[in-house]
């Protein structure tokens, strides 16, 4: 990246912790021109299986943790992002995208948290319903988050798209296990946003690996509640839709880009809890 | 008598009631259906169960000595329906009442304690109980201080009790708690569990003189709390929903409910009365009906 | 004295009349609103007397995709053109004709599927018309429902549902789908065909256009036509969670959207500040309803320590006053095991319980000699660990354990791979959100149980299923969404 700086090294994030994989094997990552720029943790699935078993632990507190403190923290990883954009940009650049292209990614990014922040404590109203039930009872309905979310972010190296696939989900309550393109430096740089942003250790996990060898252990473990599989490979789908049926497993199919805003993108990794009373004295 | 007092009970250890769990289950009753033997005699348990009650300004000699004779003979004619359990009166009439009651099974009930609103001090209305007793009562119906009760005095109503109880002698004693004036179950039960503490031989739901009496779901309050009591004490205690019961109907759903939570050891005079004043004629013409098939008219029963 | 005699305890029978109206001794397919014969038909039975009842259709892979063409057709040519509130206007009106034929429905449904004419009567069916009068009125204010987003609907939806609540469940599954504007091909349980046909004349009464409804009757290898059908853009199944996730595996890479109500083990936990004689009635609901043929059936009860033995004896005591037998008398409050097959589930289940050392307590009483019947039964001793606890009966069977504090109870009630229902009963206003909060279900119930409305969303969490029916969550069920 620059010859006289420092390289960076490039790890996992799991449990808020930056370790290399348990199985040593790494992933050359070069610029678009051939250059050396690192060498990417290739996670193993005993690494997902170890994120699952940290975000499991980080998920109750995260859900119980309030609306506004979740949103203040969405907006201080937008902030510490905008601080560091320089830093993305310049990935970014080595990884192919030109200057400008590069810059609009990022400021994208910014702008997801930001525009996402502001949801934290929106979107149970609008998904919310008090039912007018027939009998003397006060019954309601509300989104409660599915726990613990499997991402399988674009494969795109681009930020805003991976920041796209990750906001909506952990807004909403859910502890993540990402699984970023196997050369996403930018994604392994921005768990260094979250970690300097107060997202409590284990709430989001982020792993760089291949992907044709992980796809298939995040649909299928039995402690992954929902899963965002981002991809247009038919056969891909396909199989995870399959596999996810052994512990119907919330699956949400998106094509492989990022996401447009919306708060629907919330609602994939809620379920909707009804609750009756019984109005008396 | 001394031994039928029970510790003063606290707050804490009646069972909270659930209003809408209570109604529910009340209306669970109503869609039992009684048909051909059960229903017959069903309907001559009733007949057996009535206090035939006046409480009017107007009760007069003659008024009391006719109601007295449809009590002692409610179907004339059909010795296999009544008597009736007793008559319910005021004080000044017992007198009468034992005499029209002469020589048949039907007891002399008289409310006492400054009946309807019990707002007088103890010792007259222990009087006034003393006096009814003398007159030859069988039975006193006492109401409670609803009032105190209100303001939290609770061991002021199970003293009262205990009280009244003692003043009663040989008399049975019906506690009165006038539940449209306590309104919430929560408040029934625990007046039920004081009242039975303090020795009450029935407890009972209504004076008839507010506006809410008797319902099903109250009284499934007040029978429940007969139940736990009996399974904590071995002591039974009889049960008098008074006011509102005026049709045959309704007197069945009663007793189905009776039945299905206190058990068919309950089902007599000696441990369940109904209070009412226009429930007899409508029993009558459902035992009638039951008989001959036909529905009834009015003009075929006596207006005592 | 006689037994029935009111004093010795008795009811004299007082059986439901069924002499105002007819169940024909064969039905045909129910596709395209005409009645098609097919090559195959099976019978079904009342299961209280083992009387065989009527003879329908079997639908084979023929009749199967005359339905499904049936449906593309209406969905085409009739329904996805008609405007909404015409739509609506239909639904209003079944809604009135099934509550005018209310009674001859709750009869023929206690004969098919043995459970007691008083649910039947006053659960079942009016509920069931309830769920057609609410949807109506959502046909042509879909967009309100969907804020921000644009709604239409998915085009033919293939249904199928199970037997416990047979015409519940087929208005559950057709209303919501006929307002979103979709057209459906239904199968009912192989074991209760009766009311879901019944229904198809009431559409034709109703002058509901052809092939909008189709109702196909057979066994599983129908619906499993049906479900993997090519030209059905929607499947929604109410079953078993084994039958859910093959059919979640049959739509993998289709593109259909589907919609899953599974089983449960429903977790009812009593404290010990509860309402008690009620929570004893809410237990009694939980379990015995419909003879716990109940996905949300409150079949695990979580007793505080300090109150189990008295919530116990209260239990046993009100579970002797339950009345088993003829399904058709209004008295009756326990009805027919819905076939021998699942009686035979429960026994061996229950079996299974006395051998891993759970305590077995039954009420006393007989039981009728033709017919399917299990008594009202409850163990006490029960451990996680046991089968009882661990499976779902789907029978009059309650398995009792005792804790000592909320969190215990929680991680106790939370510890199934279900997540349908829970119950809480505590007179404490914040125990009850905390508890209800924590409880991993969809639907949870605090001092009441099994309490349902269309207004009111009901669906699972875990392996209970996914997606939710009623209230205007269960309209996502039956639309496409943009946004």
């Amino acid at each position: 990246m620059s010859t006289s700086g420092i390289p960076k090294t490039y790890k996992l994030f799991i449990a808020g912790k930056f370790p290399r994989s348990e199985s040593g094997r790494i992933t050359e990552v070069r610029s678009a021109q051939g250059e050396f720029l690192a060498n990417a943790s290739r996670a193993s699935r005993k690494d997902f299986r170890n994120s699952v078993v940290a975000a499991r632990k980080a998920a109750a507190g995260w859900a119980k943790a309030s609306s506004y403190l979740k949103g203040q923290i969405l907006y201080r990883i937008a902030e510490v992002l905008d601080g560091r954009s320089e830093q993305f940009v310049k990935e970014l650049g080595a990884r192919g995208f030109s200057q400008k292209k590069a810059e609009a990614d990022v400021a994208e990014a910014v702008d997801l948290l930001v525009h996402y922040a502001g949801w934290t404590d929106k979107y149970q109203a609008l998904f919310s319903s008090v039912n007018p039930v027939a009998s003397a009872h006060f019954n309601f309905s509300v989104p409660q988050p599915s726990g613990l979310v499997g991402i399988i972010a674009p494969r795109s190296g681009s930020l805003a798209a991976l920041v796209s696939a990750i906001a909506p989900a952990l807004l909403g309550g859910n502890a993540l296990v990402v699984l970023a393109a196997q050369d996403a430096l930018s994604a392994i740089s921005f768990a260094e946003v979250l970690v300097s942003s107060d997202v409590p250790a284990g709430v989001v996990n982020l792993l760089t690996a291949q992907r044709a060898e992980l796809v298939p252990e995040f649909v299928k473990h039995m402690d992954v509640n929902a899963v965002l599989l981002c991809s247009d490979d038919v056969d891909e789908r396909k199989n995870a839709e399959w596999q996810s049926a052994e512990n119907l497993k919330r699956l949400s199919l998106h094509p492989d880009r990022a996401l447009a805003r919306s708060p629907y993108h919330i609602l994939d990794f809620q379920e909707i809890k009804t609750t009756w009373h019984p109005i008396g004295v | 008598m001394k031994s039928e007092v029970f510790p003063f009970p606290a707050r804490r250890d009646s069972p909270a009631i659930d209003q809408s769990g209570v109604e529910e289950r009340a209306q669970r009753f109503c869609a039992r259906s009684l048909k051909k033997e059960s229903k017959m005699s069903a309907l001559k348990l009733a007949v057996s169960m009535l206090d035939v009650t006046t409480l009017e300004g107007a009760d007069s000699v003659g008024k009391v000595h006719q109601m007295c004779q449809k009590a002692r003979q409610p179907l004339p004619g059909d010795p296999s329906v009544g008597p009736a359990a007793a008559v319910c009166v005021y004080p000044r009439m017992v007198s009468t009442a034992v005499k029209a009651v002469e020589k048949s099974k039907v007891r002399v009930a008289a409310v006492a304690t400054q009946f309807p609103s019990g707002q007088m001090r103890l010792k007259e209305r222990l009087a006034e109980v003393r006096y009814a007793v003398g007159e030859g009562a069988d039975e006193i119906d006492m109401v409670i201080s609803r009032g105190q009760f209100l303001q939290g005095e609770y061991r002021a109503i199970y003293e009262e009790i205990i009280a009244c109880k003692e003043a009663c002698g040989k008399a049975h004693l019906k506690v009165i708690l006038e539940t449209g004036e306590l309104m919430t179950y929560d408040h029934v039960r625990y007046a039920s569990d004081i009242a039975m503490a303090a020795g009450a031989d029935f407890i009972k739901t209504s004076t008839g003189k507010v506006p809410i009496a008797a319902t099903l779901p109250v009284t499934l309050v007040m029978l429940q709390a007969i139940e736990d009591f009996h399974e904590r004490t071995g002591r039974m205690v009889g049960m008098k929903p008074a006011g509102g019961i005026s049709n045959a109907k309704l007197a069945l759903q009663y007793l189905v409910m009776l039945r299905e939570i206190l058990g068919t050891k309950w089902l007599t005079p000696k441990w369940f009365r109904f209070g009412a004043s226009s429930l007899t004629n409508d029993l009558l013409m459902q035992i009638r009906k039951q008989e001959s098939g036909h529905y009834q008219s009015g003009d075929y029963f006596t207006q005592d | 004295m006689s037994a029935n005699d009111f004093l010795a305890g008795g009811f004299a029978p007082a059986p439901e009349s069924s002499d105002h109206f007819t169940i024909k001794k064969n039905y045909d397919l129910y596709i395209g609103g005409k009645w098609t014969q097919a090559a195959k038909r099976f019978q079904t039975s009342n299961p209280a007397t083992g009387e065989v009842i009527s003879e329908v259709a079997l639908a084979g892979t023929k009749e199967v995709n005359l339905a499904v063409k049936a449906a593309r057709k209406a969905y085409d040519e009739v329904w996805s053109k008609m405007p909404a509130s015409e739509r609506g206007k239909y639904l209003f009106r079944i809604a009135r004709l099934l509550q005018e034929r209310a009674r001859e429905f709750a009869v023929t449904e206690t004969i098919d599927g043995g459970k007691p004419i008083r649910e039947s009567r006053d659960v079942d069916v009016p509920l069931a018309a309830a769920h057609f009068f609410y949807h109506a009125g959502w046909a042509d204010k879909l967009e309100y429902a969907f804020p921000g987003a644009k709604v239409g609907p998915l085009g033919v939806v293939a249904q199928v549902i199970p037997w416990n609540f047979p015409l519940l469940m087929a208005a559950w599954k057709i209303a919501p789908a006929l307002a979103c504007g979709n057209t459906v091909v239904l199968k009912p349980a192989e074991t209760t065909p009766l009311t879901a046909l019944k229904l198809a004349e009431l559409f034709d009464d109703a002058g509901l256009p052809p092939g909008v409804v189709n109702i196909i009757t057979g066994a599983g290898e129908t619906g499993q036509a049906l479900v993997e059908h090519p030209d059905v853009n929607k499947v929604a199944f109410t079953g078993s969670t084994a039958v859910g996730k093959a059919i979640r595996r049959s739509v993998a890479g289709t593109g259909k959207k589907f919609t899953l109500e599974l089983g449960g083990k429903a977790a009812n936990i009593i404290f010990e500040d509860a309402a008690l004689n009620e929570a004893v009635e809410g237990i009694v609901n939980g379990i015995f309803f419909n003879q716990g043929h109940v996905c949300c059936a409150g079949s695990r009860l979580f007793v505080q320590e300090s109150i189990a033995s008295q919530v116990i004896k209260k239990l046993q005591k009100r579970m002797q006053t339950l009345i088993v037998g003829n399904p058709l008398d209004k008295n009756t409050d326990i009805g027919a095991i819905n076939s021998a097959e699942q009686l035979q589930r429960i026994k061996s289940l229950v079996k299974a319980g006395q051998a891993e050392g759970a305590c077995l307590w039954q009420a006393a009483g007989g039981l009728p000699r033709k017919g399917n019947w299990f008594k009202p039964t409850l163990f006490t001793d029960c451990a996680q660990s046991h089968r009882i606890v661990q499976e779902e009966i789907f029978g009059p069977v309650l398995a009792i354990q005792t804790f000592r504090t909320p969190q215990e109870a929680l991680s106790k009630a939370n510890n199934t791979p279900y997540g349908l229902s829970g119950g809480v009963w505590t007179d404490k206003g914040s125990k009850a959100f905390k508890m209800t909060t924590g409880l991993n279900a969809g639907v949870v119930w605090a001092n009441t149980f099994n309490k349902f409305d269309p207004s009111s969303p009901f669906g699972g969490f875990k392996e209970s299923g996914i997606g939710r029916e009623g209230g205007i969550h269960g309209l996502s069920a039956y639309c496409q969404i943009s946004h």
